[in-house]
């Protein structure tokens, strides 16, 4: 397969991780920020050959682990809305609330259905007329664009019975003031692929201003490998700077074209974060002109602040600041059959990767 | 038939059912046993252990590519029964129909059946139809059961596996899970995504009939896939099993379904494939003679039974790392992005 077999092929790999090696020349600490690269390091193993003296720590670019409990409560209480068929990405329909999760509300008669496409949310507004379909917006800048054009798509033809229920969130700002945290203490950043797709590798420059090293990549082990070795020579040299080494997909500027068309439907907005709390600014909503499609107004959606599940450390663990095996549920009481916090359910999920991957390590 | 779809009345027992049973079943289905309608067949006496099994089928979509659920049916079940080293006998149908079924599409379902029981010279021999209202079924649901011998002094167990032993996978993993799940889902893929569903008695009974010491166990590694069968091995003869995740057999097609929807080969379901666990120094010739037959042409050694932590499954990378492999929990589920 073009484009997949060649950075897995390993007579080149193995030469890198050889290199990975050598380019360590001091102690590193690195954030790996998207669920992806997560899920990826760990089924490459590349946890498993990483030299003595270089630590990743896990982002919080994971769309599930940081939809709050009071969101998901919010889902579930419109799932059950008489006359509401909600469609979702399958990784929500296991997240628990404080009122069990989507798959509960499906058993017991809500109308939840898993779809692959927000456009696809749209068709099943147009073949089930007397239901509202709401689509639960949830993810980052990778998502977004798809449903703006969705959005669109539906004000154009203008089609009454759909809405959004937007938790659209932005990756950079949110990132920001996470590493203002000294405990943290990050070198570099394995930066996302698919979120800089959209909003360009130029987007980390001002964590480059703050002395962090920078590099853009992609999901195989050929470029999480070469990611790596690159973060460890920009923090050996002290040369910051944004490398970008997902040419084939990130470009510097980022897709102009899908933020112009983000920006036509959605406007910044405050947003409660799973473990951070509300940061400014750090969400998108659905923009006046086009509120008919605000599954929030439509419905009057009020939500209800909820305390985390007791002894869940997701909160900690989405902020770099500790990992899965220290929290007393990973494994005992919280698995991916029965999770208890949102980074277990998500198939990208922090937990979910070390309890899949890497529990013994 | 006077009418184009299921009726309550098709289930009643009266005349409805008995049109529907001669004028369709039977018209299909030839088995001589089936065709005295008495209320249960008598099968002659047979030597060896008796191995019996049920299993029931309530796929969506019905009709899929390369089979559909009426083959599934008695390709499943006689895989049960052959995974203990049954020689299968015979197998009784069972189905529920939900009322306002296309008749044309029971009668598909019917024709598949037969040809399915015909090919793998297992016949139907008994059965049973009922019909449910509609909204209390989705069209139909299958449940077959199957009665085989087997031979004495076998006892393929999953608890059997030794180090050393190898772990010969038949052929390509995936192909059945992914076919339904993106026939499901509605996504047009290029390339030949095809249900793998076959019957495997034939090809189990090659290998026993040659290597009837050397296999520990055989597994048809349906829901859950590979990954979950291989932990309930691992378990069960508190071994560690070791893969080689470059040796592992997938089809370009189903890789490329996989990486959209970010689901894992390892954990989709197959209906055609087995797994055999086999004693490591005849692995090579018993290989050799499965890629001699028709169901085990693609068969690879994917990997070893090992010492070491009891119920561990982990694959060793191709850029020379290692993960761990656990069993599916829930049902896969496609990601956000």
């Amino acid at each position: 397969m073009k484009y997949i077999d060649e950075y897995r092929d390993s007579s080149l790999v193995k030469p890198l991780v050889r290199e990975l090696k050598k380019s360590l020349t001091r102690p590193v600490r690195l954030m790996e920020v998207c669920g992806t690269h997560t899920m990826a390091i760990f089924r490459t193993g590349i946890r498993t050959i990483l030299p003595e003296g270089m630590e990743i720590v896990s982002g919080p670019g994971c769309p599930v682990c940081v939809t709050s409990a009071s969101h998901m409560d919010a889902f579930i209480a419109m799932a059950e809305i008489p006359g509401v068929r909600v469609a979702i990405f399958g990784d929500l329909f296991r997240v628990p609330g404080n009122t069990g999760s989507l798959a509960n509300a499906a058993a017991r008669g809500a109308l939840v259905e898993v779809v692959y496409s927000p456009m696809d949310a749209l068709e099943l507004a147009r073949n089930n007329p007397a239901d509202t379909v709401v689509f639960l917006g949830v993810g980052f800048e990778t998502t977004t664009p798809g449903i703006a054009a969705t959005i669109l798509a539906a004000h154009h033809e203008d089609i009454d019975n759909f809405c959004v229920f937007s938790t659209q969130k932005v990756i950079p700002g949110p990132l920001e003031a996470l590493l203002q945290d000294p405990e943290l203490n990050i070198n570099g950043l394995l930066c996302p692929g698919h979120v800089s797709a959209i909003i360009g590798a130029g987007a980390y420059q001002p964590f480059v201003d703050q002395g962090l090293a920078c590099v853009v990549a992609g999901f195989e082990p050929a470029d999480l490998i070469n990611g790596l070795i690159l973060l460890a020579k920009q923090v050996g040299d002290s040369t910051p700077k944004v490398e970008n080494i997902y040419s084939r997909v990130v470009s510097w500027e980022g897709n102009t074209r899908a933020l112009a068309m983000v920006d036509e439907i959605f406007e910044p907005a405050d947003m409660e974060w799973r473990g951070l709390g509300v940061i400014d600014d750090s969400g998108l909503t659905i923009r006046e002109k086009y509120q008919k499609f605000d599954a929030q107004k439509r419905f009057d959606i009020k939500l209800v602040p909820t305390e985390e599940p007791k002894g869940c450390l997701c909160g900690a663990i989405l902020k770099g600041q500790t990992v899965p095996p220290q929290c007393s549920l990973f494994s005992t009481r919280c698995t991916p059959s029965t999770p208890i916090g949102p980074c277990m359910v998500s198939s990208e999920g922090t937990c979910a990767a070390y309890y899949k991957y890497g529990r013994d390590r | 038939m006077s009418d184009d779809t299921i009726l309550l009345d098709h289930g009643s027992g009266g005349l409805a059912s008995q049109e529907l049973i001669s004028g369709l079943f039977l018209k299909h289905l030839d088995s001589p046993i089936l065709k005295d309608l008495e209320d249960s067949a008598v099968i002659d006496n047979q030597a060896g252990k008796l191995v019996f099994t049920t299993d029931s089928y309530v796929v969506d979509p019905l009709f899929f590519p390369g089979g559909d659920i009426g083959k599934l049916a008695v390709h499943g079940t006689i895989n049960d029964l052959a995974m203990r080293g049954g020689r299968p006998l015979c197998l009784s149908l069972a189905l529920i129909l939900e009322e306002g079924m296309a008749l044309a599409d029971l009668e598909k379902i019917i024709i598949s059946i037969a040809q399915a029981a015909r090919e793998s010279t297992v016949p139907i021999v008994t059965g049973d139809t009922k019909v449910v209202p509609r909204g209390k079924g989705d069209k139909v649901f299958i449940n077959t059961s199957g009665i085989g011998v087997v031979d004495p002094t076998l006892s393929l167990s999953s608890r059997n596996g030794t180090p050393g032993d190898a772990v010969i996978l038949s052929g390509t993993m995936g192909d059945h899970g992914i076919t339904i799940m993106t026939r499901r889902a509605g996504i047009a893929l290029e390339g030949n995504l095809r249900s793998d569903t076959r019957p495997l008695h034939r090809l189990v009974d090659a290998i026993l009939g040659q290597y009837p010491d050397s296999v520990r166990t055989f597994r048809d590694p349906t829901r859950g896939g590979v990954a979950t069968t291989l932990n309930e091995i691992a378990s069960a003869s508190a071994l560690s099993i070791i893969l080689q995740e470059e040796a592992l057999p997938i089809k370009t097609e189903v890789r490329a379904a996989c990486e959209i929807l970010g689901l894992e080969p390892l954990y989709l379901a197959n209906e055609g494939k087995c797994l055999a666990v086999v004693d490591g120094a005849q692995a090579d010739g018993i290989l050799a003679l499965m890629k001699q037959q028709e169901e085990g042409r693609e068969a690879v050694i994917i990997g070893r039974l090992e010492e070491g932590s009891a119920g561990r499954v982990l694959i060793n990378t191709p850029i020379g790392g290692s993960r761990v492999i656990t069993p599916l929990h829930g049902h896969p589920l496609p990601r956000i992005c």
